[in-house]
Parts: structure tokens; C-alpha cells; sequence
């Protein structure tokens, strides 16, 4: 049994705030649920089904059920940090193939920024990665392993196996740059250089600041049907082909940082799908540092592991001049990262480029397949990885 | 040189001999008897074979450094790593008392102890 043609996007919508100082969590919620219906033709009276992670207030999913006033009968509170939504993509084609569900609802919404938390650098915080029960937080929150460092031990592993550099980190930041440009939503829209790159200053070596995504507020949400509904629907809808996850850890001390979860993750969902690589012609890579695109690439197999340095160079990842163009929409690094968790906008520019839809100095001609990735919690430590391909309503 | 203090860790039932055995200067690992291989962090499962039969083992404290990253944002710089102990388990820790500039992959470093003032010590590692 396979998920491959059993459920179709049918609506999404992303935020446009990148700083809600003005907005509560559960209204960011809503308001990207409603966005999202409205995309799809659908109303929350249509809505069965309730999909969320972490950054959901309250008790999993129900007190967003409740403040949106929605009647469901299948709710997956999945959480895997960042790559939850990417996952549920997965999970909520599984539900409606075993008929558990036909409209389901997949939120994400945040404020960070608003609430000036202090991420990537500060240690310590919120949330599951904090509970004090998890094992290994007495092993490790006592060395104040941050974001930016743990992913900076990675980096600093993945050069000295396969003597990437910083120049060459520095041209994933460069291609991400040359997207947000385009994107009136974007943080950071001016196109930057190599040397803008590596003359940033410095957070946690190797990574300098513009090596990091940004922190940003707002959030997004997708609508993910049965094909009946998607045939009914008056709207591009966007196929879902495969779906593969994997989780990766410390694997109880036998530690290797140069790779990702996505090594298991893709294959699975390239399996699924039925397609290659080469039949790619869009990627979403989820970009909370430049390190973690890089890795994330080889691992799904676009170059040889380890051949990642060269294979973002040239402009690799540019629309219109590499052969992999990715996060047309600038992505984490440029655009947003809402709620600290890229895996919603992977999703919902690779959706934009299916239809069309994508800014016209970056929409990719004839794109028919493409793939959105995801990633959660740390490339450090342990992490999530989530990895869907997704092709044209007819793919 | 690190003027960090050194925060208490969280200890539950199944880690206080590991805490404990910090104030007296040592540095245990899991071994597991029925496999015998180490593993980090120390649990009572083997996570390899997954037997229950897994016992406390002294390590001698020395290893190399996997990797490293040394955060500048801090208010004071602080360097993380895994250190690779010599007896073939990886364990995330700080290095202290070295030039954070002059840190390599491959560099042997060996345990010191830094006390909490919580009746245990935290493991930090230097250069040898």
C-alpha cells in the first residue's frame, strides 16, 4: 500500500507578518487556517480533520479545534520541531487513504520575535527540547548547547572529512539571497556576496551570522484532501507522490554529524514516488543554516556525499541559472522562519512553484515534480527529518 | 580561559551514581555485559542490544576532540565539542582552559572537573 495519489493540497497560505507583536499564537493560527480554506474553495464547516505540532497552544489539538470552532474526527499532533509539517503531509494522506478523514487542516504559527525569545545563541528555553525528563538533557544542557553551535559542530565535522568551506557554505546564502529579492515578504532582500558572507561576523565557528536563518513571526497552513474533493474543487490541486521520515540521533555514542536524517528520509520517499532525482525540478531545502542545505543534499542524493561544497557553487541553486533551484521564496535564511520551524514554507513554495504561482524572475518553467524537506530539532544532536514529493494535479 | 560558572545538572534516580561519582573526581560510562559495548549518554538500556544488564565503568578521562564550535555571542565565548573517550563512546562536553583559536579535530584532551557547588562536578575536557 502506498499514499502515491491518495491525497492532494488543495489550499495554502502563508502569513505575510514577520512581526506579530499585535497578534495573540492562537490568532495567527486562525488566521493561516482561514487563509488556507479560503485558497482552497473550502470553508471550516468542510474541515475534518486537525493536523499540528508544537507551536499549537494548549492541549495538542484540541484547544485550537476549539478556539477555531471546528468539528473534527481525526487529529495527529506529530511533533518533530521543524519537519512536523512536512511529516503530516504523510500522515494526513495515510489518514484519508484509510478513510479516516477528507479535509485536513495543517497549521503552524509562531512569534519569536514578539516575544524576544532568545534562539540560536542563547541556550537554554522552551518546549519539548527542554522537558526535564528528556534522557539526555542532564548529559548536555549543563554545556549550554545553543542552535548555532551544535549545527556549527557539524559544520566544522562535514570540513574536516570533506574540506567543505566557508566560501562554499557562503554560496547557499548567496542563492537564497538572489530569490528574496523578489519576495516583497522577505526580512533580508538585499542580494549579498561570498565576501558579505564570511566578513558577517562570526556566531559560532564556522557559522557567521549570515550563515543563520532569521527569527521571525507569522506561520502558514495547508489544506490536504481526498482526491474526490480535489476533482471537485474549482483549483489547482498538487499531488502528493511520496513521503518519508526518519529521525536521527546520537545513536548512543558511535556520533556522526556529517550527515542527516534525510540519507533515510528521501530514499523512502523517492521510493514512493517512483521518481529520481533527475526528475526534480524544484527543491525546498529546509535552510535554518547554510550547513544544514548542504548536508541536506547530499543526503538526498542531488551529489555524492561529501561533493556538496561543489555541487552549490556557481549559482548550482539559482532559478533560471543552476540545476537545482531551491527556496524560490529566499526560505529561512532570507524570507521567514516562523515559530523557529521552516518545514511550512518548504511546503508552501514548492505548492507556489506546482502551480505556477512562484514570483516570475524565480517560478521554474514546466515544473512538474518537486520535492519540500524538512527539518527539526537539531543536526547537532537529534533530529527530525521529514522528506514529500509532490507533483502537478495530472503528475 | 573560561570564567563560566558551572550550573547544576538535572539528576534523576536512574543518573545520581554518574552524579555522584563526579565529586569524587570520576568519570563513569555504561557498559553493557551482554554485548559489552559502551554507549553515551549512560542509560540502564543498552541501546544496542538492548539488554537491561548494563553496568558502570571508569573511564581513564582521555580522548579526542570529534568536533567543536565555539560560541561568540555569548557574554563569555564558550566552547562546545565531543570529545571521542578513548574507550569508543562520544560524549558532548565543554572545552575550558585552552585557546579557543588554536582548537583542531583530532587534538587529545583528557577530563577536568569542574565542581557545582551542588555536591557534583561537571566533566569538562582540555588539551593534554
Amino acid at each position: 500500500m502506498s499514499i502515491k495519489g491518495k491525497a492532494f493540497i488543495a489550499g495554502i497560505y502563508e502569513h505575510p507578518t514577520r512581526d506579530a507583536s499585535d497578534k495573540s499564537l492562537p490568532q495567527l493560527h486562525a488566521e493561516v487556517a482561514k487563509g488556507a480554506l479560503e485558497d482552497a474553495g473550502l470553508t471550516f464547516k468542510d474541515v475534518d480533520a486537525y493536523f499540528c505540532a508544537g507551536d499549537a497552544p494548549g492541549l495538542g489539538g484540541i484547544s485550537m479545534a476549539e478556539y477555531m470552532g471546528i468539528n473534527i474526527q481525526h487529529t495527529d499532533t506529530t511533533e518533530i520541531g521543524g519537519s512536523s509539517y512536512v511529516a503530516h503531509i504523510g500522515h494526513a494522506a495515510a489518514a484519508i487513504a484509510a478513510g479516516k478523514c477528507n479535509v485536513a487542516l495543517v497549521t503552524l504559527a509562531g512569534r519569536p520575535k514578539a516575544e524576544a525569545q532568545k534562539v540560536g545563541t542563547g541556550g537554554g528555553g522552551r518546549g519539548p527540547m527542554f522537558d526535564p525528563n528528556a534522557p539526555e538533557l542532564g548529559f548536555e544542557a549543563v554545556y549550554g548547547p545553543a542552535t548555532a553551535n551544535m549545527y556549527g559542530m557539524a559544520a566544522m565535522r562535514h570540513m574536516y572529512e570533506y574540506g567543505t568551506t566557508s566560501e562554499q557554505l557562503a554560496c547557499i546564502k548567496v542563492a537564497a539571497s538572489h530569490h528574496a529579492q523578489y519576495n516583497e515578504n522577505a526580512m533580508l532582500k538585499k542580494v549579498v556576496t561570498v565576501e558579505d558572507v564570511i566578513n558577517s561576523p562570526m556566531i559560532s565557528n564556522p557559522l557567521h551570522r549570515l550563515d543563520c536563518c532569521v527569527v521571525s513571526d507569522g506561520g502558514g497552513a495547508m489544506i490536504i484532501v481526498s482526491p474526490e474533493i480535489a476533482k471537485s474543487l474549482d483549483r489547482h490541486c498538487v499531488k502528493v507522490l511520496g513521503h518519508g521520515e526518519a529521525p536521527k540521533h546520537l545513536n548512543g555514542g558511535k556520533v556522526d554529524l556529517t550527515f542527516t536524517g534525510a540519507a533515510w528520509s528521501g530514499p523512502r520517499a523517492f521510493s514512493e514516488a517512483g521518481v529520481t532525482q533527475a526528475d526534480i525540478k524544484y527543491a525546498s531545502i529546509y535552510d535554518s543554516f547554510t550547513i544544514t542545505v548542504l548536508e541536506t543534499l547530499e543526503d538526498l542524493g542531488f551529489c555524492d556525499k561529501g561533493k556538496g561544497g561543489e555541487f552549490v557553487m556557481d549559482g548550482n541553486l539559482i532559478s533560471g541559472v543552476g540545476k537545482l533551484p531551491f527556496n524560490t521564496d529566499g526560505g529561512g535564511l532570507c524570507s521567514n522562519h516562523p515559530a523557529n520551524r521552516g518545514g511550512m514554507t518548504k511546503v508552501l513554495e514548492a505548492v507556489r512553484q506546482l502551480r505556477g504561482e512562484a514570483h516570475e524572475k524565480v517560478q521554474v518553467p514546466d515544473c512538474d515534480i518537486v520535492l519540500a524537506h524538512g527539518t527539526g530539532g537539531s543536526i547537532g544532536t537529534r533530529m527530525g527529518s521529514a522528506t514529500v514529493i509532490l507533483g502537478r494535479e495530472d503528475a | 580561559m573560561s570564567e563560566r560558572k558551572a550550573p547544576a545538572p538535572i539528576v534523576n534516580i536512574e543518573t545520581k551514581p554518574f552524579w555522584d561519582a563526579t565529586a569524587e573526581g570520576k568519570l563513569l560510562i555504561k557498559k553493557c555485559n551482554a554485548c559489552g559495548e559502551v554507549h553515551w549518554y549512560p542509560r540502564s538500556m543498552c541501546p544496542f542490544c538492548h539488554s537491561m544488564d548494563t553496568v558502570w565503568l571508569e573511564s581513564a578521562g582521555k580522548g579526542v576532540i570529534y568536533s567543536h564550535s565555539t560560541m561568540r555571542r555569548a557574554p563569555v565565548p564558550y566552547c562546545l565539542a565531543y570529545v571521542t573517550l578513548d574507550e569508543g563512546t562520544t560524549m558532548m562536553t565543554n572545552l575550558v582552559d585552552v585557546d579557543f583559536d588554536a582548537l583542531e579535530i583530532g587534538q587529545k584532551v583528557e577530563v577536568s572537573f569542574a565542581d557545582t557547588g551542588q555536591g557534583n562536578a561537571l566533566p569538562y575536557f582540555t588539551r593534554v
